[in-house]
């Protein structure tokens, strides 16, 4: 029995294959042999050397086939390989440096020690950052109960109510999506604390944290608004409903995992500011369960601590942390997408 | 609960017909009134910081005048009368951070935008998604790992780089160096700046790319282009002005970034344009390394510092925003 199979064209063709291996394999083996008879050395070498053999070969091969035109889409095809393997590779070092050096430190006790007792230069398995993470958890706890309820009630005007200005709170947002993190904490530094008797607390922190994550959580969270079907709010106010009951019963809950990306998205994106924290928030070696008044610990200040002192002990302190904080945007970041990828369904 | 079958007692009289109006009930004008109230925060906070910026920070500019941008320095002396004479000036600083921003740029734009090509036309299927989701948590790396980054793992690195640019090119004015010192060079910071802009340029580029007219797409390829040729021929004049709008939001978060300049750049108050050589400036850095120490006048500086830093990064998202909206909208 013959089925018809279904033919592909724009599929490599064997020859195709041939062609390619053939440049890969030959350009990697001439690179090798040149690095070893010639004196240039080192990884650079390598893979600068490898890239243009591979453009050269590859371009002799093609050229019987193709013509001029097949080489320049060749190269065109392999010189964005080449950018895009540029930046896997700084994202591969990046990580690659924090995880092989960050896990040289990790131990239990830093889930459940301050710095009370122990100095950033001494030994690695004293002390912990238990201080930190309950700071940098208030900060997160404050920055979300104040730009939550902003970011989302600024998204709902662009979406629902699509007042006259909506042209406009879209411009200015995207504008302080851009402020510098000092910026914000030298605001909080000259709005409140030269002004009123508030002095460095993890409240104030929340405060700078707010004013950068509000631009994440509007812009987010309008464009998941914007995916809410029209279907559901014109059935809520065919029902009966008013206004911001079809808002508050039927969008908003049809948008839930949404908002909760946006959130999310906002949190990492605040997570690791350490800038704003040296003028709002200041440190503090044990744990201040109080976050409305006195210095309190964090994980960036704590990163920043361990660099600023300079020794192998305390730089290995802020590898493990900033290890520890990288995990954390990561589930964070993971968190968002799943939630992100779900669909939004009518409840 | 009962059934909603159940025979009901008719209505005495028909129900009288509700006054039909467009005008809101009361919850809703409560609604819009509260919703539109909390959507000014935006214009609030935005006008709150250069307010208290400017307040606190009009002291320095009063005193200092135009040599606040004009002259390099940064001293508060106390002379033999007592009195105070301080001397602010940021033109090395502002230099500095302009420098470090186009060598961020320099090396970032073609690097996005060859990615956000491969991204949107190269890539295999299967990994594509999973290369958008890297580049996109490259954009959410908190910058003090770029800092520890850059200083322990690129900046040896990139000496060794600049070092060899120096032997090959210092005929080009700008890689001659006064003194053979490389490390913690505006080259280098330049570097760490230009990996965390990376990832602004190419999503703002792919996004724009990817919006391009499938009928004009298809029309290339219908008269014969090759993929490069369909690329030159509609993507890149569609997208270009996507890729400018994308580097200068990348340029704005080049002037304000603070924590990763600050571990890899040495900064002197000296106006310097050698780029490789041990010497940068950086508005933002300097405002955190002056802080420790800062008296009642120097904080008043290190605000009105901060005011022109909040005033520059506004311009220039202002004029990204402007461009990257009219790429966008332009459709065709």
């Amino acid at each position: 029995m013959t089925t018809v199979q279904p033919i592909r064209p724009w599929a490599p063709s064997k020859q195709d294959r041939t062609i390619t291996a053939a440049s890969v394999i030959g350009s990697a083996v001439l690179t090798t042999v040149i690095i070893a008879i010639t004196p240039l050395k080192g990884k650079l070498a390598y893979f600068f050397l490898f890239f243009l053999l591979w453009f050269f070969v590859d371009s002799v091969l093609i050229a019987r086939r193709s013509g001029s035109k097949g080489i320049r889409d060749g190269l065109a095809a392999k010189v964005t390989l080449f950018g895009a393997i540029i930046v896997l590779l700084a994202v591969a070092s990046i990580l690659w440096a924090t995880v092989s050096r960050g896990v040289k430190g990790l131990h239990l006790s830093l889930f459940s020690h301050t710095m009370k007792v122990t100095s950033f230069t001494d030994p690695v398995a004293n002390g912990g950052m238990l201080h930190s993470l309950i700071g940098t958890l208030y900060l997160i706890l404050i920055a979300i109960i104040i730009s939550v309820p902003m970011g989302i009630l600024t998204a709902i005007y662009l979406t629902e109510i699509k007042g006259r200005a909506a042209g406009l709170i879209r411009f200015l947002v995207q504008a302080m999506s851009g402020v510098p993190s000092v910026v914000a904490g030298l605001f909080i530094y000259a709005a409140i604390i030269l002004n009123t008797p508030l002095r460095n607390s993890a409240f104030l922190g929340g405060l700078a944290l707010t004013i950068l994550m509000v631009p994440t959580v509007t812009r987010t969270a309008e464009e998941v608004l914007n995916l809410v079907p029209h279907d559901l709010r014109e059935a809520g106010l065919a029902m009966g409903a008013t206004q911001w009951k079809t808002v508050a019963l039927v969008v908003l809950p049809a948008a839930r995992s949404g908002l909760i990306t946006a959130t999310v998205l906002g949190v990492a994106r605040i997570a690791g500011e350490t800038a704003p924290l040296l003028f709002t928030v200041g440190v503090f070696d044990a744990i201040n369960p109080n976050p409305f008044k006195g210095g309190s610990g964090t994980i960036p200040m704590y990163i920043w601590l361990g660099l600023l002192a300079g020794t192998p002990e305390s730089v290995q302190r802020a590898w493990t942390a900033i290890l520890i904080l990288l995990a954390v945007v990561l589930i964070l970041f993971t968190l968002a997408r799943t939630l992100g990828n779900k669909k939004i369904k009518a409840n | 609960m009962s059934s909603t079958f159940a025979p009901q007692t008719p209505p005495v009289s028909a129900p009288a017909p509700r006054k039909l109006m467009t005008k809101p009930r009361p919850s809703d004008q409560i609604y819009r009134g509260v919703v539109t109230a909390f959507s000014f925060s935006a214009l609030i906070i935005l006008a709150l910081i250069g307010a208290f910026l400017l307040i606190k920070g009009f002291a320095t500019f009063k005193n200092q005048g135009l040599n606040f941008f004009t002259t390099a320095g940064w001293s508060v002396q106390t002379n033999d009368a007592g009195k105070e004479v301080a001397h602010f000036g940021l033109s090395a600083m502002l230099l500095g951070t302009v420098l470090i921003a186009l060598v961020a740029l320099f090396i970032a734009v073609p690097l996005s935008v060859l990615t956000a090509l491969f991204l949107t036309f190269y890539a295999p299927e299967r990994i594509r998604n999973f290369l958008i989701s890297v580049v996109d948590l490259m954009a959410a790396f908190p910058s003090i790992l770029y800092g520890l980054w850059g200083f322990f793992i690129l900046g040896p690195m990139a000496e060794y780089w600049a070092k060899l640019i120096n032997k090959y090119l210092s005929w080009i004015p700008f890689f001659s160096v006064p003194q053979p010192s490389f490390t913690r060079s505006p080259f280098i910071a330049g570097i760490v700046l230009a990996v965390m802009i990376v990832p602004i340029i190419t999503s703002v580029s792919r996004e724009v790319f990817s919006q391009t007219p499938l009928d004009r797409v298809q029309a290339a390829y219908a008269l014969g282009a090759s993929k490069w040729g369909m690329i030159k021929a509609v993507v890149l004049p569609f997208g270009s002005s996507g890729i400018v709008g994308g580097a200068m939001l990348g340029l704005g978060r080049a002037f304000g970034e603070t924590v990763a300049v600050f571990s890899v750049l040495n900064i002197v108050f000296r106006p310097n344009w050698h780029i490789l050589f041990t010497q940068g400036g950086n508005v933002a850095s300097m405002i955190i390394g002056q802080w420790g120490e800062a008296g009642k006048t120097e904080i008043s500086a290190l605000l009105a510092a901060g005011l022109v830093l909040f005033m520059l990064t506004l311009l220039v998202n202002f004029a990204a925003d402007f461009v990257v909206n009219r790429a966008v909208k332009s459709g065709r």
